[in-house]
Protein backbone atom coordinates (compact mmCIF):
# COMPACT_ATOMS: atom_id res chain seq x y z
CA UNK A 1 0.00 0.00 0.00
CA UNK A 2 1.49 3.14 -0.82
CA UNK A 3 1.20 5.98 1.09
CA UNK A 4 -0.78 9.22 -0.10
CA UNK A 5 1.37 12.35 -0.02
CA UNK A 6 0.05 15.75 -0.28
CA UNK A 7 2.55 18.82 -1.38
CA UNK A 8 1.88 22.10 -0.57
CA UNK A 9 4.84 25.13 -1.42
CA UNK A 10 5.02 28.07 -3.24
CA UNK A 11 7.80 27.10 -5.46
CA UNK A 12 6.98 25.08 -8.75
CA UNK A 13 10.50 23.73 -8.21
CA UNK A 14 10.78 23.17 -4.55
CA UNK A 15 7.46 21.10 -5.46
CA UNK A 16 9.10 19.37 -8.84
CA UNK A 17 12.18 18.62 -6.33
CA UNK A 18 10.01 16.91 -3.74
CA UNK A 19 7.81 14.81 -6.19
CA UNK A 20 11.46 13.76 -7.85
CA UNK A 21 12.87 12.63 -4.63
CA UNK A 22 9.74 10.68 -3.78
CA UNK A 23 10.45 8.83 -7.06
CA UNK A 24 13.94 8.44 -6.31
CA UNK A 25 13.13 6.79 -2.64
CA UNK A 26 9.93 4.74 -4.38
CA UNK A 27 11.33 1.47 -4.08
CA UNK A 28 11.95 2.06 0.07
CA UNK A 29 8.26 4.41 0.73
CA UNK A 30 5.61 3.61 -2.02
CA UNK A 31 3.85 6.82 -2.17
CA UNK A 32 1.49 8.45 -4.53
CA UNK A 33 0.51 12.11 -4.62
CA UNK A 34 -2.60 12.95 -3.64
CA UNK A 35 -2.45 16.96 -4.59
CA UNK A 36 -0.52 19.95 -4.44
CA UNK A 37 -0.89 23.34 -3.39
CA UNK A 38 0.75 26.55 -4.31
CA UNK A 39 -0.12 28.59 -1.22
CA UNK A 40 -1.82 28.43 2.38
CA UNK A 41 -5.05 29.13 1.59
CA UNK A 42 -5.33 26.55 -1.32
CA UNK A 43 -4.04 23.87 0.96
CA UNK A 44 -6.90 24.45 3.36
CA UNK A 45 -9.44 24.06 -0.09
CA UNK A 46 -7.79 20.86 -1.91
CA UNK A 47 -6.43 18.72 1.32
CA UNK A 48 -9.68 17.70 3.21
CA UNK A 49 -10.87 15.85 0.20
CA UNK A 50 -8.01 13.94 -1.07
CA UNK A 51 -7.91 11.61 1.17
CA UNK A 52 -3.96 12.48 2.38
CA UNK A 53 -1.96 10.46 4.85
CA UNK A 54 1.02 12.83 5.03
CA UNK A 55 1.30 16.38 4.27
CA UNK A 56 4.63 18.20 3.08
CA UNK A 57 4.26 21.53 4.31
CA UNK A 58 6.24 24.53 3.76
CA UNK A 59 6.23 27.22 6.36
CA UNK A 60 7.13 30.06 4.57
CA UNK A 61 3.86 30.60 1.81
CA UNK A 62 1.82 33.11 1.12
CA UNK A 63 -1.65 33.41 1.63
CA UNK A 64 -1.44 31.44 4.70
CA UNK A 65 1.92 30.41 7.05
CA UNK A 66 2.00 26.67 6.99
CA UNK A 67 1.97 26.41 11.09
CA UNK A 68 -1.43 28.45 10.46
CA UNK A 69 -2.25 25.85 7.64
CA UNK A 70 -1.31 22.91 10.21
CA UNK A 71 -3.45 24.08 12.59
CA UNK A 72 -6.68 24.82 10.88
CA UNK A 73 -6.09 21.05 9.69
CA UNK A 74 -5.58 19.99 12.95
CA UNK A 75 -9.40 20.30 12.98
CA UNK A 76 -10.36 17.56 10.93
CA UNK A 77 -11.30 14.03 12.09
CA UNK A 78 -8.63 12.33 10.28
CA UNK A 79 -5.84 15.02 9.60
CA UNK A 80 -2.62 13.97 8.17
CA UNK A 81 0.37 13.69 9.80
CA UNK A 82 2.65 16.75 8.70
CA UNK A 83 6.03 17.36 8.15
CA UNK A 84 7.12 20.75 7.84
CA UNK A 85 9.58 21.99 5.52
CA UNK A 86 11.40 24.88 5.64
CA UNK A 87 14.61 26.89 3.89
CA UNK A 88 16.36 28.36 6.62
CA UNK A 89 14.53 29.62 10.05
CA UNK A 90 16.50 29.23 13.06
CA UNK A 91 13.84 29.71 15.49
CA UNK A 92 10.90 27.96 13.83
CA UNK A 93 13.46 24.78 13.74
CA UNK A 94 14.66 24.46 17.45
CA UNK A 95 10.62 24.98 18.65
CA UNK A 96 10.46 22.17 16.64
CA UNK A 97 12.20 20.36 18.08
CA UNK A 98 10.45 21.36 21.58
CA UNK A 99 7.39 20.29 20.22
CA UNK A 100 7.92 17.13 18.90
CA UNK A 101 6.98 18.26 15.58
CA UNK A 102 8.69 16.64 12.49
CA UNK A 103 10.30 19.19 10.15
CA UNK A 104 12.76 18.55 6.93
CA UNK A 105 15.64 21.40 6.05
CA UNK A 106 15.65 22.33 1.95
CA UNK A 107 17.34 21.16 0.18
CA UNK A 108 15.83 17.71 1.41
CA UNK A 109 17.82 15.09 1.27
CA UNK A 110 16.18 11.65 -0.09
CA UNK A 111 17.29 9.88 3.40
CA UNK A 112 16.20 12.23 5.26
CA UNK A 113 12.64 12.16 3.35
CA UNK A 114 12.07 8.69 3.38
CA UNK A 115 12.66 8.06 6.95
CA UNK A 116 10.24 11.28 8.04
CA UNK A 117 7.91 9.55 6.03
CA UNK A 118 8.21 6.11 7.42
CA UNK A 119 7.70 7.95 10.96
CA UNK A 120 4.73 9.79 9.39
CA UNK A 121 2.93 6.55 7.82
CA UNK A 122 2.19 5.51 11.25
CA UNK A 123 1.53 9.02 13.09
CA UNK A 124 -1.26 11.01 14.18
CA UNK A 125 -1.83 14.34 12.99
CA UNK A 126 -0.17 17.30 14.88
CA UNK A 127 -2.55 18.21 17.89
CA UNK A 128 -3.39 21.39 18.34
CA UNK A 129 -2.07 21.72 21.40
CA UNK A 130 1.65 21.14 20.19
CA UNK A 131 0.72 23.29 17.14
CA UNK A 132 -0.66 26.36 19.28
CA UNK A 133 2.25 25.67 21.59
CA UNK A 134 4.57 26.35 17.96
CA UNK A 135 2.51 29.30 17.30
CA UNK A 136 3.16 31.04 20.99
CA UNK A 137 7.03 30.31 20.56
CA UNK A 138 6.99 31.82 17.21
CA UNK A 139 5.07 34.74 18.52
CA UNK A 140 2.71 33.81 15.00
CA UNK A 141 -0.77 34.77 15.70
CA UNK A 142 -3.60 33.13 13.40
CA UNK A 143 -4.71 35.33 10.80
CA UNK A 144 -8.46 33.67 10.50
CA UNK A 145 -10.57 31.04 13.33
CA UNK A 146 -11.55 27.88 11.44
CA UNK A 147 -14.80 25.67 12.01
CA UNK A 148 -14.40 22.56 10.53
CA UNK A 149 -17.80 20.94 8.76
CA UNK A 150 -17.32 17.51 7.67
CA UNK A 151 -14.71 17.27 5.09
CA UNK A 152 -14.67 21.36 4.73
CA UNK A 153 -13.07 23.58 6.62
CA UNK A 154 -14.73 27.31 7.15
CA UNK A 155 -12.44 30.04 7.50
CA UNK A 156 -13.34 33.68 9.87
CA UNK A 157 -11.00 36.37 8.93
CA UNK A 158 -10.03 37.62 12.50
CA UNK A 159 -10.17 41.09 11.53
CA UNK A 160 -14.19 40.36 10.86
CA UNK A 161 -15.07 38.50 14.46
CA UNK A 162 -16.74 41.47 16.64
CA UNK A 163 -17.04 39.53 19.42
CA UNK A 164 -16.52 36.25 21.33
CA UNK A 165 -18.16 34.48 23.94
CA UNK A 166 -17.89 31.91 26.46
CA UNK A 167 -20.68 29.64 26.68
CA UNK A 168 -20.65 26.13 28.32
CA UNK A 169 -18.73 24.14 26.15
CA UNK A 170 -18.12 26.45 22.97
CA UNK A 171 -17.06 29.78 22.26
CA UNK A 172 -19.50 31.81 20.14
CA UNK A 173 -17.65 33.39 17.29
CA UNK A 174 -20.06 36.93 15.97
CA UNK A 175 -18.84 38.41 12.91
CA UNK A 176 -21.20 41.71 11.64
CA UNK A 177 -23.60 38.95 9.20
CA UNK A 178 -22.77 35.43 11.19
CA UNK A 179 -22.57 33.30 14.50
CA UNK A 180 -20.26 30.72 14.70
CA UNK A 181 -19.41 28.14 17.20
CA UNK A 182 -15.89 27.18 17.60
CA UNK A 183 -14.12 24.69 20.43
CA UNK A 184 -11.22 26.77 21.60
CA UNK A 185 -10.69 28.21 25.41
CA UNK A 186 -11.75 31.74 25.85
CA UNK A 187 -8.37 32.45 27.78
CA UNK A 188 -6.31 31.07 24.95
CA UNK A 189 -8.16 33.11 22.37
CA UNK A 190 -7.66 36.49 24.62
CA UNK A 191 -4.12 35.28 25.15
CA UNK A 192 -3.24 34.67 21.08
CA UNK A 193 -4.96 38.06 20.19
CA UNK A 194 -4.06 40.40 23.12
CA UNK A 195 -3.58 43.32 20.83
CA UNK A 196 -7.19 42.92 19.00
CA UNK A 197 -9.47 41.69 21.27
CA UNK A 198 -10.38 42.66 24.79
CA UNK A 199 -12.08 41.23 27.79
CA UNK A 200 -15.62 43.26 28.28
CA UNK A 201 -16.79 40.71 31.10
CA UNK A 202 -15.49 37.10 32.40
CA UNK A 203 -16.99 35.06 29.65
CA UNK A 204 -16.68 37.88 26.66
CA UNK A 205 -14.09 39.18 24.41
CA UNK A 206 -14.62 42.12 22.30
CA UNK A 207 -13.02 43.58 19.44
CA UNK A 208 -11.16 46.73 20.09
CA UNK A 209 -12.21 48.13 16.88
CA UNK A 210 -15.45 47.42 17.04
CA UNK A 211 -16.45 49.46 20.34
CA UNK A 212 -18.39 52.24 19.01
CA UNK A 213 -19.31 53.25 22.97
CA UNK A 214 -21.12 52.79 26.21
CA UNK A 215 -24.70 52.93 26.96
CA UNK A 216 -26.13 53.06 30.81
CA UNK A 217 -28.13 50.19 31.62
CA UNK A 218 -30.92 50.58 34.44
CA UNK A 219 -32.45 47.56 35.18
CA UNK A 220 -35.41 48.70 37.91
CA UNK A 221 -34.53 45.87 40.54
CA UNK A 222 -30.54 45.93 39.78
CA UNK A 223 -27.67 48.05 40.28
CA UNK A 224 -27.45 50.46 36.94
CA UNK A 225 -24.69 48.85 34.83
CA UNK A 226 -22.98 49.47 31.60
CA UNK A 227 -23.23 48.12 27.86
CA UNK A 228 -21.19 47.90 24.98
CA UNK A 229 -22.38 49.19 21.79
CA UNK A 230 -20.85 47.71 18.92
CA UNK A 231 -20.03 48.69 15.01
CA UNK A 232 -22.35 46.76 12.68
CA UNK A 233 -24.17 44.59 15.13
CA UNK A 234 -27.53 45.67 17.13
CA UNK A 235 -26.45 43.14 20.12
CA UNK A 236 -25.22 45.07 23.41
CA UNK A 237 -23.12 43.27 25.70
CA UNK A 238 -22.74 43.78 29.14
CA UNK A 239 -19.41 45.64 30.52
CA UNK A 240 -18.60 43.46 34.47
CA UNK A 241 -17.97 45.95 36.85
CA UNK A 242 -14.22 44.94 37.26
CA UNK A 243 -13.51 45.85 33.74
CA UNK A 244 -15.30 49.20 33.28
CA UNK A 245 -12.48 51.10 34.27
CA UNK A 246 -9.69 49.88 31.89
CA UNK A 247 -12.50 49.57 28.81
CA UNK A 248 -13.07 53.42 29.71
CA UNK A 249 -9.70 54.00 29.50
CA UNK A 250 -9.63 52.58 26.41
CA UNK A 251 -11.79 54.50 24.46
CA UNK A 252 -10.80 57.65 26.23
CA UNK A 253 -7.60 57.07 25.02
CA UNK A 254 -8.84 56.71 21.32
CA UNK A 255 -10.44 60.18 22.01
CA UNK B 1 38.96 64.19 -6.12
CA UNK B 2 37.63 60.82 -5.07
CA UNK B 3 36.69 60.93 -1.38
CA UNK B 4 37.29 56.92 -1.09
CA UNK B 5 39.76 55.36 -2.59
CA UNK B 6 41.34 51.89 -1.88
CA UNK B 7 43.77 51.93 1.35
CA UNK B 8 44.86 55.30 0.72
CA UNK B 9 42.14 57.07 3.06
CA UNK B 10 44.54 58.60 5.31
CA UNK B 11 46.24 60.75 2.75
CA UNK B 12 43.63 62.27 0.42
CA UNK B 13 43.00 65.85 0.15
CA UNK B 14 39.11 66.59 0.75
CA UNK B 15 36.85 66.90 -2.13
CA UNK B 16 36.29 70.71 -2.83
CA UNK B 17 33.83 70.15 -5.04
CA UNK B 18 31.61 67.85 -2.83
CA UNK B 19 28.63 70.25 -1.57
CA UNK B 20 29.19 68.71 2.06
CA UNK B 21 32.64 69.60 1.90
CA UNK B 22 31.66 73.02 0.74
CA UNK B 23 29.10 73.50 3.63
CA UNK B 24 31.16 72.52 6.16
CA UNK B 25 33.99 75.40 5.00
CA UNK B 26 31.19 78.05 4.88
CA UNK B 27 29.91 77.45 8.29
CA UNK B 28 33.22 76.40 10.01
CA UNK B 29 34.98 80.33 8.74
CA UNK B 30 31.54 81.89 10.02
CA UNK B 31 31.62 80.34 13.33
CA UNK B 32 35.24 81.43 14.17
CA UNK B 33 34.47 84.91 13.22
CA UNK B 34 31.31 84.80 14.89
CA UNK B 35 33.08 83.56 18.23
CA UNK B 36 35.67 85.63 17.60
CA UNK B 37 33.02 88.97 17.61
CA UNK B 38 31.96 87.23 20.50
CA UNK B 39 35.12 87.52 22.45
CA UNK B 40 36.17 90.94 20.80
CA UNK B 41 32.78 92.58 21.92
CA UNK B 42 31.47 93.78 25.61
CA UNK B 43 27.27 92.87 24.75
CA UNK B 44 25.85 90.63 22.52
CA UNK B 45 24.66 93.16 20.26
CA UNK B 46 27.83 94.82 19.51
CA UNK B 47 29.18 91.38 19.05
CA UNK B 48 26.50 91.01 16.57
CA UNK B 49 26.87 94.53 14.71
CA UNK B 50 30.94 93.37 14.28
CA UNK B 51 30.54 89.97 12.99
CA UNK B 52 27.94 91.67 10.44
CA UNK B 53 30.35 93.71 9.78
CA UNK B 54 33.27 91.30 9.65
CA UNK B 55 31.02 89.19 7.58
CA UNK B 56 30.88 91.75 4.98
CA UNK B 57 34.39 91.61 4.41
CA UNK B 58 34.57 87.66 4.84
CA UNK B 59 31.85 86.74 2.59
CA UNK B 60 33.09 87.56 -0.87
CA UNK B 61 36.58 86.12 -0.07
CA UNK B 62 35.18 83.05 1.49
CA UNK B 63 33.11 83.09 -2.35
CA UNK B 64 36.09 83.36 -4.07
CA UNK B 65 38.32 81.04 -2.21
CA UNK B 66 35.67 78.20 -1.98
CA UNK B 67 35.20 78.70 -5.99
CA UNK B 68 38.74 78.82 -6.65
CA UNK B 69 39.06 75.54 -4.70
CA UNK B 70 36.67 73.86 -7.11
CA UNK B 71 38.04 74.91 -10.14
CA UNK B 72 41.55 73.79 -9.14
CA UNK B 73 40.28 70.60 -7.38
CA UNK B 74 41.24 68.36 -9.97
CA UNK B 75 44.83 69.69 -9.93
CA UNK B 76 45.03 69.09 -6.65
CA UNK B 77 43.72 65.93 -6.44
CA UNK B 78 47.08 64.74 -8.34
CA UNK B 79 49.40 65.97 -6.04
CA UNK B 80 50.87 63.98 -3.23
CA UNK B 81 49.07 64.78 0.03
CA UNK B 82 51.64 66.85 1.59
CA UNK B 83 52.53 68.99 -1.54
CA UNK B 84 48.68 68.75 -1.80
CA UNK B 85 48.40 70.63 1.56
CA UNK B 86 50.70 72.95 1.35
CA UNK B 87 49.29 74.14 -1.93
CA UNK B 88 45.69 74.63 -0.80
CA UNK B 89 47.09 77.00 2.36
CA UNK B 90 49.12 78.91 -0.04
CA UNK B 91 46.43 79.16 -2.29
CA UNK B 92 44.17 80.66 0.03
CA UNK B 93 46.65 82.50 1.65
CA UNK B 94 47.65 84.32 -1.48
CA UNK B 95 43.55 84.96 -2.16
CA UNK B 96 43.25 86.59 0.85
CA UNK B 97 46.50 88.69 0.89
CA UNK B 98 45.28 89.78 -2.95
CA UNK B 99 41.32 90.59 -1.99
CA UNK B 100 42.44 92.40 1.25
CA UNK B 101 45.12 94.44 -0.95
CA UNK B 102 42.40 95.46 -3.22
CA UNK B 103 39.92 96.33 -0.79
CA UNK B 104 43.18 98.23 0.70
CA UNK B 105 43.46 99.67 -2.34
CA UNK B 106 40.04 101.12 -2.87
CA UNK B 107 40.65 103.01 0.96
CA UNK B 108 38.03 100.38 2.38
CA UNK B 109 39.90 98.55 5.13
CA UNK B 110 42.60 99.12 7.24
CA UNK B 111 43.82 95.70 8.62
CA UNK B 112 47.18 94.86 7.71
CA UNK B 113 48.06 92.38 5.14
CA UNK B 114 49.70 90.35 7.27
CA UNK B 115 46.64 89.91 9.51
CA UNK B 116 44.45 88.50 6.88
CA UNK B 117 47.37 86.19 5.47
CA UNK B 118 47.50 85.29 8.92
CA UNK B 119 44.22 84.35 9.45
CA UNK B 120 43.74 82.48 6.20
CA UNK B 121 46.74 80.63 6.88
CA UNK B 122 45.21 79.47 10.14
CA UNK B 123 41.65 78.68 8.69
CA UNK B 124 43.06 76.70 6.02
CA UNK B 125 45.31 74.56 7.86
CA UNK B 126 42.72 73.77 10.74
CA UNK B 127 40.32 73.01 8.62
CA UNK B 128 42.42 70.44 6.28
CA UNK B 129 43.34 68.90 9.97
CA UNK B 130 39.45 68.76 10.41
CA UNK B 131 38.77 67.04 7.15
CA UNK B 132 42.02 64.64 7.93
CA UNK B 133 40.22 63.38 11.07
CA UNK B 134 36.91 62.94 9.47
CA UNK B 135 38.58 60.80 7.01
CA UNK B 136 40.60 58.64 9.76
CA UNK B 137 36.82 58.61 11.55
CA UNK B 138 35.24 57.25 8.71
CA UNK B 139 37.47 54.24 7.42
CA UNK B 140 36.46 51.96 10.32
CA UNK B 141 33.47 52.92 9.65
CA UNK B 142 34.08 52.03 6.18
CA UNK B 143 35.44 48.40 6.91
CA UNK B 144 32.34 47.99 9.27
CA UNK B 145 29.88 49.16 6.73
CA UNK B 146 31.89 46.60 4.26
CA UNK B 147 30.80 43.85 6.55
CA UNK B 148 27.49 44.94 7.27
CA UNK B 149 26.75 45.20 3.79
CA UNK B 150 27.90 41.37 3.42
CA UNK B 151 26.07 40.44 6.85
CA UNK B 152 22.61 42.35 5.53
CA UNK B 153 23.04 40.83 2.01
CA UNK B 154 22.83 37.00 2.57
CA UNK B 155 19.59 36.20 3.25
CA UNK B 156 19.88 32.30 3.97
CA UNK B 157 15.84 31.83 2.47
CA UNK B 158 17.28 33.19 -0.69
CA UNK B 159 20.62 30.77 -0.60
CA UNK B 160 18.54 27.66 0.64
CA UNK B 161 15.57 28.10 -2.00
CA UNK B 162 17.77 29.18 -4.99
CA UNK B 163 20.00 25.89 -4.09
CA UNK B 164 16.90 24.26 -4.13
CA UNK B 165 15.65 25.54 -7.31
CA UNK B 166 18.84 24.51 -8.92
CA UNK B 167 18.70 21.05 -7.37
CA UNK B 168 14.96 20.54 -8.74
CA UNK B 169 16.66 21.65 -12.62
CA UNK B 170 19.16 19.70 -12.59
CA UNK B 171 17.87 16.60 -14.30
CA UNK B 172 15.48 18.12 -16.50
CA UNK B 173 17.21 21.27 -17.65
CA UNK B 174 20.91 20.73 -17.10
CA UNK B 175 21.47 23.80 -19.03
CA UNK B 176 19.12 26.21 -17.53
CA UNK B 177 20.36 24.47 -13.73
CA UNK B 178 24.01 25.60 -14.96
CA UNK B 179 23.24 29.00 -15.59
CA UNK B 180 21.80 29.44 -12.51
CA UNK B 181 24.26 28.37 -10.94
CA UNK B 182 26.37 30.50 -12.57
CA UNK B 183 24.51 33.74 -11.70
CA UNK B 184 24.56 32.64 -8.18
CA UNK B 185 28.28 32.70 -8.49
CA UNK B 186 28.29 35.99 -9.58
CA UNK B 187 26.38 37.60 -7.05
CA UNK B 188 28.04 35.85 -4.66
CA UNK B 189 31.19 36.97 -5.74
CA UNK B 190 29.83 40.70 -5.76
CA UNK B 191 28.73 40.28 -2.62
CA UNK B 192 32.16 39.18 -0.86
CA UNK B 193 33.91 42.27 -3.33
CA UNK B 194 35.64 45.15 -1.84
CA UNK B 195 32.37 46.96 -0.75
CA UNK B 196 34.52 50.36 -0.97
CA UNK B 197 34.82 50.32 -4.94
CA UNK B 198 33.32 52.38 -7.13
CA UNK B 199 31.26 50.12 -9.66
CA UNK B 200 30.06 50.78 -13.20
CA UNK B 201 26.12 51.30 -13.51
CA UNK B 202 26.45 48.92 -16.38
CA UNK B 203 27.77 45.89 -14.14
CA UNK B 204 25.42 46.53 -11.37
CA UNK B 205 22.63 46.43 -13.70
CA UNK B 206 24.06 43.01 -15.05
CA UNK B 207 24.19 41.68 -11.26
CA UNK B 208 20.19 43.03 -11.38
CA UNK B 209 19.36 40.77 -14.19
CA UNK B 210 21.22 38.07 -12.77
CA UNK B 211 19.66 38.10 -9.34
CA UNK B 212 16.24 38.75 -11.23
CA UNK B 213 17.26 34.73 -13.81
CA UNK B 214 17.13 33.24 -10.21
CA UNK B 215 14.18 35.17 -8.54
CA UNK B 216 11.99 34.20 -11.95
CA UNK B 217 13.47 30.07 -11.58
CA UNK B 218 11.33 30.09 -8.15
CA UNK B 219 8.88 32.52 -8.52
CA UNK B 220 8.05 31.79 -12.74
CA UNK B 221 4.90 33.70 -13.56
CA UNK B 222 4.30 34.98 -10.37
CA UNK B 223 6.91 37.51 -10.46
CA UNK B 224 6.98 40.15 -13.77
CA UNK B 225 9.72 42.48 -13.71
CA UNK B 226 9.34 45.62 -15.91
CA UNK B 227 13.04 47.47 -17.25
CA UNK B 228 13.13 50.52 -17.65
CA UNK B 229 16.81 50.92 -18.18
CA UNK B 230 17.44 53.28 -21.97
CA UNK B 231 18.34 56.04 -20.38
CA UNK B 232 20.71 54.94 -17.67
CA UNK B 233 24.08 55.57 -18.63
CA UNK B 234 26.56 52.46 -18.18
CA UNK B 235 29.58 54.64 -17.54
CA UNK B 236 27.84 56.01 -14.59
CA UNK B 237 29.91 55.11 -10.92
CA UNK B 238 27.92 54.04 -7.88
CA UNK B 239 28.84 52.34 -4.71
CA UNK B 240 28.62 48.21 -5.31
CA UNK B 241 25.27 46.62 -4.04
CA UNK B 242 22.87 49.47 -3.67
CA UNK B 243 20.76 48.63 -6.32
CA UNK B 244 20.44 44.92 -5.94
CA UNK B 245 19.07 44.76 -2.18
CA UNK B 246 16.76 47.10 -3.33
CA UNK B 247 15.06 44.42 -5.93
CA UNK B 248 15.33 41.98 -3.51
CA UNK B 249 13.77 43.82 -1.30
CA UNK B 250 10.86 44.81 -3.89
CA UNK B 251 10.56 40.73 -4.18
CA UNK B 252 10.89 39.83 -0.73
CA UNK B 253 7.76 42.22 0.53
CA UNK B 254 5.76 42.51 -2.46
CA UNK B 255 5.90 39.22 -4.24
CA UNK B 256 6.64 36.29 -2.39
CA UNK B 257 4.18 37.41 0.37
CA UNK B 258 0.89 37.39 -2.45
CA UNK B 259 -0.80 34.40 -4.06
CA UNK B 260 -1.19 36.58 -6.74
CA UNK B 261 1.14 37.43 -9.98
CA UNK B 262 2.40 41.22 -9.06
CA UNK B 263 4.77 43.89 -11.12
CA UNK B 264 8.12 45.25 -9.98
CA UNK B 265 9.34 48.15 -11.69
CA UNK B 266 13.11 48.76 -12.30
CA UNK B 267 13.67 52.35 -14.01
CA UNK B 268 17.60 53.83 -13.82
CA UNK B 269 18.08 57.10 -15.72
CA UNK B 270 20.18 59.62 -16.08
CA UNK B 271 18.76 63.55 -15.28
CA UNK B 272 21.49 66.35 -16.03
CA UNK B 273 24.38 65.35 -13.53
CA UNK B 274 22.10 63.42 -11.60
CA UNK B 275 21.31 59.23 -11.31
CA UNK B 276 17.99 58.25 -10.47
CA UNK B 277 16.45 55.04 -9.71
CA UNK B 278 13.05 54.17 -8.95
CA UNK B 279 12.12 50.93 -7.94
CA UNK B 280 8.39 50.03 -7.04
CA UNK B 281 6.64 46.88 -5.65
CA UNK B 282 3.16 46.29 -4.78
CA UNK B 283 1.91 47.01 -1.39
CA UNK B 284 0.27 43.86 0.13
CA UNK B 285 -2.18 44.45 2.92
CA UNK B 286 -3.31 41.19 4.02
CA UNK B 287 -0.53 38.92 5.97
CA UNK B 288 2.33 39.86 8.75
CA UNK B 289 4.82 42.04 7.68
CA UNK B 290 8.32 40.31 6.77
CA UNK B 291 10.67 42.20 8.92
CA UNK B 292 14.56 42.88 7.87
CA UNK B 293 13.54 46.16 5.64
CA UNK B 294 15.31 48.62 7.82
CA UNK B 295 18.23 47.45 8.07
CA UNK B 296 18.95 47.22 3.84
CA UNK B 297 18.27 51.25 3.92
CA UNK B 298 20.31 51.80 6.72
CA UNK B 299 23.05 50.70 5.46
CA UNK B 300 22.05 51.84 1.18
CA UNK B 301 21.49 55.49 2.97
CA UNK B 302 25.13 54.54 5.06
CA UNK B 303 27.24 54.13 2.18
CA UNK B 304 25.90 56.60 -0.47
CA UNK B 305 26.78 59.08 2.47
CA UNK B 306 30.26 57.70 2.82
CA UNK B 307 30.55 57.43 -1.16
CA UNK B 308 28.75 61.41 -2.07
CA UNK B 309 28.28 62.75 1.34
CA UNK B 310 25.17 65.24 1.12
CA UNK B 311 25.10 65.09 -2.38
CA UNK B 312 23.22 61.59 -2.16
CA UNK B 313 19.56 60.57 -1.28
CA UNK B 314 17.23 57.65 -0.96
CA UNK B 315 13.48 58.18 -0.25
CA UNK B 316 10.84 56.23 0.37
CA UNK B 317 7.08 56.18 -0.32
CA UNK B 318 3.74 54.65 -1.36
CA UNK B 319 2.20 55.71 -4.17
CA UNK B 320 -1.52 54.91 -5.45
CA UNK B 321 -0.97 50.84 -3.77
CA UNK B 322 2.96 51.18 -4.94
CA UNK B 323 6.20 50.99 -2.69
CA UNK B 324 8.46 53.23 -4.17
CA UNK B 325 12.21 53.61 -3.48
CA UNK B 326 13.69 56.74 -5.08
CA UNK B 327 17.73 57.11 -5.16
CA UNK B 328 19.46 60.39 -5.99
CA UNK B 329 23.32 60.51 -6.96
CA UNK B 330 25.62 62.65 -8.61
CA UNK B 331 26.40 61.37 -12.20
CA UNK B 332 29.98 60.56 -11.69
CA UNK B 333 32.21 58.64 -14.29
CA UNK B 334 35.94 57.69 -14.57
CA UNK B 335 36.76 60.23 -17.20
CA UNK B 336 35.21 63.15 -14.55
CA UNK B 337 36.96 61.30 -11.73
CA UNK B 338 40.41 61.47 -13.75
CA UNK B 339 39.59 65.04 -15.02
Amino acid sequence: MSLRVFIADDEAPARDRLKELLQDIAADVPTEIVGEARHGLETIERLPGSGAQVLLLDIEMPGMRGLEVARHLAGLDSGPAVVFVTAHDKHAVEAFELNALDYLLKPVRAQRLAAALKKAAGARAPSGEQLAAQSAHLSEVREYLSVTERHRIVLVPVRDIVFLRAEQKYVTLRTKGRTHLIEEPLIALEREFARRFVRIHRNCLVARDAIRGFERAAPSNDEPHWLVVLDGIDERLPVSRRQWPMLREIVADRG
Amino acid sequence: MPSIRQNTYSDLLPDFRNLGVIARVLVAVNTFALVAAAYAMPTVRAALERFIEDAAFLEPLLFIEVSVLFAVSPLLGRLRYAYGCIAVVVLVVALAVIYQAALSGLQLSPAPLGRAAFFAALAASVLLGYFQLMVKAFSPALAEARLQALQSRIRPHFLFNSLNAVLALIRRDPGRAERTLEDLADLFRSLVSDARRFVRLSDEIALLERYAAIEQLRLGERLRITWELDAAPSDALLPPLVLQPLLENAVYHGIEPATEAGEVLVRIERRGDRILARIENPVLDAGPERAGNRMAFDNIRERLALFFDAEARVETRVDAGRYCVEIEMPYLTQERRAA
